[in-house]
């Protein structure tokens, strides 16, 4: 368990560095052309905003498993909230993340 | 014709399906049917978009026991939803969540109360009564109708029984990943279960994690069936596996590899389906054992000048088939990809999905497509390929493709990438693949 001992806060729309690590692997796993620093943490991921489609979702699933060991699921009940912004679906990874 | 009945192979006391994990006994079933098609407006047309598996049984039985038409559209955009208004007055829309739909009469899928099981007969309908109607995209972007039969579902279902040998399966519970209003989820995960005596699950499990945990939650025996997209995400991220007694995949063609890597870790046969909108599910393989599809019982094909057809069995009227087949006798062939993809460089033919085919045949590659660039200046044009095969160069892909296709095809250029933006039946759409062409423009130039 490697999680950072002090989680920055967030604050506005700027990246924190977690967030940012979070925002590569998007951009790389789904091809974007969007810089990662770029990415507007606040911003909704799926729908309007980052305009990401379920085989996106699927897609940034697989590599979120395989980075932090976090493995998604439909089920939980703050799903809707995770899944709302690159912000929130990166303190749901530090919350849970094993590696 | 004598009356088809709504379910076969139940016997009293079966499960006839798993709802968030509680078996519901086919007599519950036919009774929530009946009370349900008590309850439905008096219409004519009802857009069934239930997305729980079973309610939408319930829904389309119920419809049925009413006379009334389920129309099943690929989604329900507000824009094909307006489409549906004007073609078919009076429909409304059943679905779980009341919600406002502008200009649509919704019907909220009732709370209606468990009943205790107690003997109910089966309802029976002829098999000329519509059932209902599948859409397609048309070339002009209005949804095309394709009406079916009572009589013509319920052969498909048997046909697809015999076919996939799922006698031998009785009782089986199956995980859905596919929705049910199109074509292949309609057949495989609602129709096939009810006419086998078979226990569909009624949700949709989306990650590779909800899958594995609903499938585990199943008794055995138990079946998977999904898409290319939904299996090669399960493979790639679960370490362990839950024990499945059989698989089924359709919508896009399966590479050998995949369909090998699959049948090895879940330790069950994968068979594949092939179909379209237009005639249904037309054929099977195992694509582990052979590239050669069978059609199923009673369906034939045939070839004329305009390309191949379907006949016999549960196809109602000869549907042109959209793809490239190479015909062995009347009931083998090989599917080498859309007549849309045929491809003419330098006088020389082939289609898109032949070349596909041989990529993805590669040991080391993922997944990868072949695309013909849009171009107007005259010149020769050249195909480009996009390849995902993390640790392989793209010097090692291009001599492997040497050895297996005509010069002339060969990409330039051959750009690896992360992913291919497929969508979410595992199709690559036309709009997506030109803007990672020009993406890549861009960065090249």
């Amino acid at each position: 368990m490697n999680k950072p001992a002090m989680q920055e806060v967030p604050q506005g729309n700027t990246l924190t560095a977690d967030e940012l690590k979070l925002a590569q692997l998007i951009v790389t796993t789904l091809n974007l052309e969007t810089k990662a620093a770029a990415i507007d943490p606040t911003a909704r991921l799926f729908g309007e905003g980052m305009g990401l489609d379920s085989i996106d979702i699927l897609e940034i699933a697989l590599a979120i498993s395989k980075a932090y060991g976090v493995k998604l699921r439909s089920d939980d009940e703050n799903n809707r909230e995770i899944f709302n912004s690159l912000r929130s679906l990166n303190q749901h990874i530090q919350q849970h993340r094993v590696k | 014709m004598a009356d088809i009945p709504l379910i076969r192979n139940f016997d009293a006391g079966a499960v006839f399906a798993f709802r968030n994990r509680r078996p519901i006994r086919v007599e519950e079933f036919l009774g929530e049917v009946r009370r349900l098609a008590d309850l439905l407006p008096d219409r004519q047309y009802v857009v069934n978009l239930c997305s729980d598996r079973y309610q939408f049984a319930v829904g389309l039985s119920a419809a049925l026991l009413r006379g009334q038409v389920n129309l099943l559209p690929p989604n329900a955009t507000a824009d094909l939803l307006t489409r549906l208004n004007l073609d078919y007055p009076g429909v409304y829309c059943l679905r779980l969540a009341p919600v406002e739909l502008p200009k649509f009469e919704v019907f909220p899928y009732p709370q209606m109360e468990v009943s205790q099981a107690t003997a109910a007969a089966v309802p029976q309908f002829p098999p000329a009564q519509v059932a209902a109607v599948l859409f397609t995209s048309g070339s002009t972007g209005q949804p095309v109708p394709h009406p079916k039969s009572w009589g013509s579902l319920v052969r498909s279902g048997l046909a697809e029984i015999e076919s996939l040998g799922l006698d031998a399966y009785r009782r089986m519970a199956v995980v859905g990943t596919v929705p049910q209003q199109h074509s292949y989820g309609l057949e495989s995960t609602v129709l096939a279960m009810m006419q086998g005596g078979l226990a569909m699950h009624a949700g949709r499990p989306f990650f590779p994690s909800d899958i594995c945990a609903e499938l585990q939650a199943l008794p055995r025996p138990r079946g998977l069936v999904t898409t290319p997209v939904h299996l090669r995400v399960l493979l790639a991220e679960a370490s362990e596996l839950p024990a499945v007694d059989f698989l089924l995949c359709a919508t896009a063609p399966l590479s050998p590899q995949l369909a090998i890597e699959a049948e090895a870790r879940f330790a069950a046969p994968l068979h594949e389906i092939y179909g379209c909108t237009e005639a249904g599910q037309i054929a099977a393989r195992r694509p582990a054992q052979g590239q050669e599809w069978h059609t199923l019982p009673g369906v034939s094909l045939y070839a004329d000048e305009r390309g191949t057809w379907a006949r016999g069995g549960h196809v109602e009227r000869e549907v042109l088939l959209a793809d490239v087949i190479e015909l062995r006798d009347r009931n083998t062939f090989l599917l080498h990809g859309r007549t849309a993809d045929l491809i003419n460089i330098a006088g020389k033919r082939t289609s898109l999905a032949h070349l596909n085919f041989h990529l993805n045949s590669i040991e080391g590659v993922r997944d990868g497509a072949f695309v013909m660039p849009e171009e107007d200046d005259g010149t020769v044009t050249r195909l480009m390929a996009f390849v995902v095969a993390p640790g392989l160069a793209s010097e090692t892909i291009m001599s492997a493709l040497r050895e297996r296709i005509d010069p002339a095809f060969l990409p330039r250029p051959l750009c690896l990438v992360e992913t291919l933006p497929r969508n979410e039946t595992g199709k690559l759409p036309r709009g997506a693949v030109d803007e990672l062409v020009t993406r890549l423009a861009a960065k090249v130039g």
